[in-house]
């Protein structure tokens, strides 16, 4: 969020409020970009850190979605993880090397209920 | 991974690691149990005490929480617990249903999914405390599946686990006492909140003002909460409602409208607030599949939810089964750190402490208040639009619903699904279940999904089979759980 600034000077971050430094940080895949990601943070938290809120469409309308419940009880988040999709982003934490892709519909699904 | 439940069951096991579950495993351990703790998250705490992860190196957590004592003083007691091998903690473990032992004896069997891999493994217990915590209530307006719009307790869990926000202006919206927090935890966090949207009147607390007298740290916490929102210039609206989102690939500003005592917006009072961010949620709704897929009995909590019917000891109406926390009606972290003590002390068979008895009235009293103060209004389904979707999962509009209603005849919840197809996703009714009973007209249904989670079918195939649970185990006397007398 070092990002928001608003004319009177830098505002504070979630990162001003606990302190501390992240232990690492890499980048990860989304689609054809790399992000910033930092050990620890979801998959979720990082496409957030860069200001995306959606990474899916829906199958009826093709609208698009992220992250609704934050807790991994909506499915709204469904994303695909290095080629498995309807991972939930809002649990799955980003790792090094991943390669996350914007899912359409079903994400070609192997639904497993 | 798997092992038989009957090898060498625990005591006692405990699904979830919120303040409920976390204080009863730390309890009963304390009291001579050997304890399994079970939970979905990667971290001790549940949603309240949701943390960063170690790897993004927060030098203070404690500065996005309440209460984190509480939290610390119990994570480090089950740490020393789990060395001394009273405690066998599982984390990353969901629970997706329970069973009795087909082996016989007092023994119920824990199913989990473990991890992102969902491995499976089975855990067995003599007894078992569901403390599953809950979910968000959320009532659908027009606009409300564009990106941008979060929930409220969604929103914080991202900032307490991630240090993320959802935007850099984000309007608080909804019902109940987490609003206040949110916002606080927002605005704390650099966050813009132009307003918090409540659609009760706190004046509805006046009613009850012997509850809230007897509990000042209640009073204080609230308090405490005003105050921050002052500090950041967050101006609270009683009575008013976002009753749509506007925006095309994400939200870019809320209409907000007064409301009438029934929470139907009042022609002529809209107005347009901007923002990049909407995070709402009206209350809390218990999380109780595990508990009706045993049969334990349920009850309407004042705020329109179904929650756990419990005896003094925290027991549930089926023997073996007890329940802490918001499983048994939404009342707050420190009512689910006394009553997972409460628990602990029953199913050691120890009488229950009456300093936990007088803080389990206090506040279950308190709670009860608060629930009645922000029960949602039957009018909200005025701010509806007939494209409105409720079902988020099958896309399913209000239009639909109102059809399978008014013109198919259907009566409740689930001839309405049947019909339209809502609350059959991915979710399975989580969002819209309370949404698509208001507007069936009926009383949301205790929680019923065969499953708490998706499961890989050879997890389901590799279940023992048995005779469906279709009512409480009791009369079947090898599954009656032996009081403890020691
Ligand atoms: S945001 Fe709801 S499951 Fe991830």
């Amino acid at each position: 969020m070092s990002e928001a600034t608003r004319g009177r000077g830098r505002r504070r971050s979630p990162r001003d409020l606990v302190g501390g430094t992240p232990a690492e940080t890499w980048s990860l895949r989304f689609d054809d970009r790399e992000l910033p990601a930092q050990s620890g943070q979801s998959i979720a938290a990082v496409l957030w850190s860069a200001g995306i809120l959606a990474w899916r469409t829906t199958r009826a309308t093709a609208a698009p979605r992220g992250v609704f419940c934050g807790i991994g009880s909506c499915y709204d988040c469904l994303v695909t993880v290095n080629g498995r999709p309807n991972q939930r982003a809002c649990l799955v934490p980003a790792r090094p090397g991943d390669h996350v892709t914007t899912q359409e519909g079903t994400g070609h699904d192997d639904l497993a209920v | 991974m798997t092992t038989s439940p009957s090898d060498s069951p625990a005591d006692l096991a405990v699904v979830g690691a919120g303040p409920a579950g976390l204080a009863a495993a730390v309890a009963a351990a304390g009291l001579g149990l050997r304890v399994t703790l079970l939970d979905a998250g990667e971290r001790p705490g549940g949603q309240y005490f949701r943390h960063p992860a170690p790897g993004l190196g927060a030098a203070r957590p404690e500065a996005l929480h309440h209460g984190w004592a509480d939290f610390a003083s119990r994570e480090a007691a089950l740490r020393a617990h789990v060395s001394a091998g009273r405690i066998t903690y599982l984390p990353r473990h969901h629970v997706w249903t329970v069973t009795p032992d087909p082996g016989g004896g007092p023994v119920w069997a824990l199913h989990a999914v473990v991890g992102p891999e969902e491995a499976a493994a089975t855990v067995g217990a003599r007894g078992v405390l569901l403390a599953t915590g809950a979910y968000e209530r959320q009532l659908p307006f027009p606009g409300w599946t564009l990106p941008g719009v979060v929930g409220a307790g969604g929103a914080q869990a991202m900032l307490k686990g991630g240090l993320v926000l959802p935007g850099s202006r984000v309007v608080v919206a909804g019902s109940g006492p987490l609003l206040l927090a949110v916002a606080g935890s927002l605005a704390a966090a650099g966050a813009r909140v132009p307003a918090v949207v409540e659609a009760a009147a706190y004046t509805g607390y006046a009613a009850h003002a012997a509850a809230l007298l007897r509990n000042p740290g209640k009073l204080a916490e609230g308090a405490t909460y005003g105050g921050a929102l002052l500090r950041h210039g967050v101006r609270l609206l009683t009575r008013h409602a976002v009753t749509e989102a506007h925006g095309t690939d994400r939200v870019e500003a809320v209409t907000v409208a007064r409301l009438d005592r029934d929470w139907r917006p009042l022609p002529g009072t809209a107005r347009r607030i901007p923002c990049d961010a909407v995070a709402v949620g009206h209350g809390l709704v218990p999380q109780l599949e595990l508990a009706t897929g045993l049969g334990c009995a349920t009850r309407l909590s004042p705020d329109a939810t179904v929650a756990l019917e419990v005896d003094a000891g925290q027991r549930t109406s089926v023997p073996g089964i007890w329940s802490a926390g918001e499983t048994g009606g939404i009342g707050g972290a420190q009512l689910a750190l006394t009553e997972g003590e409460i628990a602990a002390h029953s199913a050691a068979g120890r009488p229950v402490p009456a300093r936990l008895a007088r803080a389990r009235t206090r506040l279950r009293a308190f709670a009860a208040a608060m629930a009645g103060a922000h029960r949602p209004g039957a009018g909200w389904t005025g701010w509806l639009r007939e494209d409105t979707d409720v079902c988020r999962c099958e896309e399913v509009p209000a239009g639909r619903i109102r059809e399978a209603v008014e013109d198919l005849g259907a009566r409740d919840a689930r001839t309405v699904k049947l019909l339209t197809r809502a609350g059959m996703g991915w979710c399975q009714g989580r969002m819209c279940g309370p949404a698509v009973a208001a507007l069936a007209g009926t009383d949301p249904a205790p929680d019923r999904r065969p499953l708490s989670c998706p499961v890989p079918l050879s997890h389901l195939a590799a279940l023992p089979p048995r005779t469906p649970l279709t009512g409480p185990p009791t009369g079947r006397p090898h599954l009656l759980w032996p009081r403890r007398t020691h």
